[in-house]
């Protein structure tokens, strides 16, 4: 292990698609929730970050709310993923900046997309669509492409046409994640899923119908970032990372990049082993982005748990990637059956597994490694988590 | 000219950085910034050339032509007001440099008959004060 930093705690506030709740309100009903799960107080509290965007809380907000004193704190944008905010966090404890942080992220993305209605934001973001457009939207707009969706398509159907994958390879990650989250008592949609539902569903864009799609939805999530020589005492197990990824060797472009069939994820996959001894064949399970079932794909693909262009073939059928397969995945349902939360649900969701905290979704394997892939497109980080 | 079946389309913000792309078409050209010193082609237009660091750039024309890369076929009302009719959205490369792309609308032909490596040429859409470049089958 190379780091000195561990997760002791996450929180989850009310789910919902719609809870006309603030994001402030919802982030401090997580942030509770994950000081409670890691046995601490608010006193030990010395830190605290945040994924800030649109139609979230910010750190400062919760600083105040909550009368917290700090060492170290920061809202945070994007970056290597949407959870750069907990890649800083873990570097801040590492470098001795605090002993206990709080990494947050609240939405009401759901809530502020119902109140402007369709067309009336920009898909997966609480911005309303503007009269001109510029910044990355600049060179979508005007064309009728807005969603991250159709350009992650142009990827899947990329990848498709070099190798071969197919609509009834890609139903799986869809499939596979529903039958999870209908073991998981939070997910959103937990009715069962078959390949004819998925076949004869409406098209978004080709070659992705619905429920290659997540959903936008209200949330928190938050984690406990501590150092390791302080966790005496605490409730759970530390859980160590053993190595993080934030590389990126490549142009950070959705139409620049040097090969359409992967994202920039492909260059995280392959520089998170440089970081650790630990190899694909180590990991018990992989929580990875699926914003759309395509980046889950690329991300099994980029981890080196199949060869280039072989992600096809490997989920094939479902069962390698079902909670009592060799490589469980997403196994809360993911962002397609369990909700938007912006890349923050994966880590949690490793942690529960990691615990045996999963319920009726626990996978059997006594898992001890799990990988946790978040962003897709022109962002990517990953992490390795190991049970100390 | 194109006759497009109606996505939401926006227009983008002008700025002194991208009007030659977004109005060139007005004059019938496709412009694309270049690096007057190293000779690279940008895009999206860039304030530096990110190989010599040169910042002596001026926009281009080229020719045109472009190759589909990648695409996909859009079946989503993203707004109340656009078409439902299908359309194709794509990333098409073009001919002058390695890797260099664009997206970009596939029209003037049914979506079906779409295909990766379809040789294509651009055509403009009026949009507000700009020229949208869609491109469209080259063998119609």
């Amino acid at each position: 292990m190379n780091f000195d930093v561990c997760i002791t705690g996450i929180g989850s506030s009310a789910i919902g698609r719609v809870l006309h709740r603030e994001p402030v309100d919802l982030a401090i009903e997580g942030c509770m929730a994950a000081m409670a799960d890691a046995g601490l107080t608010r006193d030990d509290i010395d830190g605290i970050t945040a994924f800030h965007i649109e139609g979230s809380a910010s750190v400062i907000q919760v600083i105040d709310a909550m009368g917290l004193k700090v060492n170290w704190f920061a809202d945070v944008g994007y970056g290597p993923s949407q959870v750069t905010a907990l890649f800083d966090g873990i570097m801040a404890v590492q470098t001795g900046r605090a002993r206990h942080v709080l990494a947050f992220h609240s939405s009401c993305e759901g809530t502020v997309r119902q109140a402007l209605g369709r067309g009336g934001t920009i898909p997966g973001a609480a911005t309303a669509i503007p009269e001109r457009v510029s910044g990355p939207q600049e060179w979508w707009l005007p064309f009728g492409a807005p969603s991250a969706g159709n350009h992650i398509a142009m990827y899947a159907q990329r990848h498709f046409h070099e190798f071969g994958t197919t609509r009834e390879q890609m139903a799986q990650i869809a499939l596979v994640e529903r039958a999870n989250a209908g073991r998981n008592p939070e997910a959103i949609y937990r009715d069962p899923l078959t390949m004819d539902d998925y076949l004869s569903a409406r098209m978004i864009s080709e070659p992705f119908c619905l429920f290659d799609c997540d959903i936008p939805i209200d949330f928190c999530t938050a984690v406990v970032v501590s150092r390791a020589d302080s966790t005496s005492g605490l409730r759970k197990p530390p859980i160590s990372i053993e190595a993080m990824s934030t590389a990126c060797h490549s142009r950070l472009s959705w139409d620049q990049f040097d090969d359409l069939s992967t994202m920039v994820l492909r260059d995280v996959g392959a520089d998170l082993w440089r970081h650790t001894d630990l190899r694909p064949s180590d990991v018990d399970l992989a929580q990875v982005y699926d914003g759309f079932s395509f980046i889950a794909m690329a991300w099994l693909e980029a981890l080196g748990f199949c060869g280039r262009g072989e992600i096809g073939p490997f989920i094939e059928g479902g069962t390698r990637i079902s909670l009592d397969g060799e490589l469980p995945v997403n196994t809360n349902g993911g962002q397609l059956s369990a909700g938007r939360k912006h890349g923050w649900g994966y880590l949690p969701e490793a942690c529960i597994q990691l615990w045996g905290e999963g319920q009726a979704r626990q996978v059997p394997n006594d898992p001890e490694v799990a990988v946790v892939g978040t962003g897709g497109g022109t962002f990517a980080g990953a992490l390795l988590l190991g049970r100390s | 000219m194109a006759v497009d079946p109606g996505p939401m389309r926006v227009p983008p913000l002008l700025t002194d950085l991208n009007r030659d792309y977004w109005t060139g078409g007005l004059a019938g050209e496709l412009r694309i910034l270049r690096c007057q010193d190293c000779g690279l082609w940008l895009h999206p237009p860039t304030p530096v050339c990110r190989r010599c660091l040169s910042r002596h750039l001026a926009a281009e024309a080229v020719s045109g032509q472009a190759t589909v890369a990648a695409f996909t076929i859009n079946h989503h009302q993203w707004s109340p007001t656009a078409t439902v009719e299908r359309y194709v959205i794509a990333i098409v490369d073009l001919p002058e440099q390695a890797d260099l792309r664009q997206t970009t609308n596939i029209v003037n032909c049914p979506v079906e008959a779409v295909y990766i490596g379809m040789p294509v040429t651009v055509v403009f859409e009026p949009l507000a004060d700009v020229a949208v470049p869609l491109f469209e089958p080259r063998d119609r």
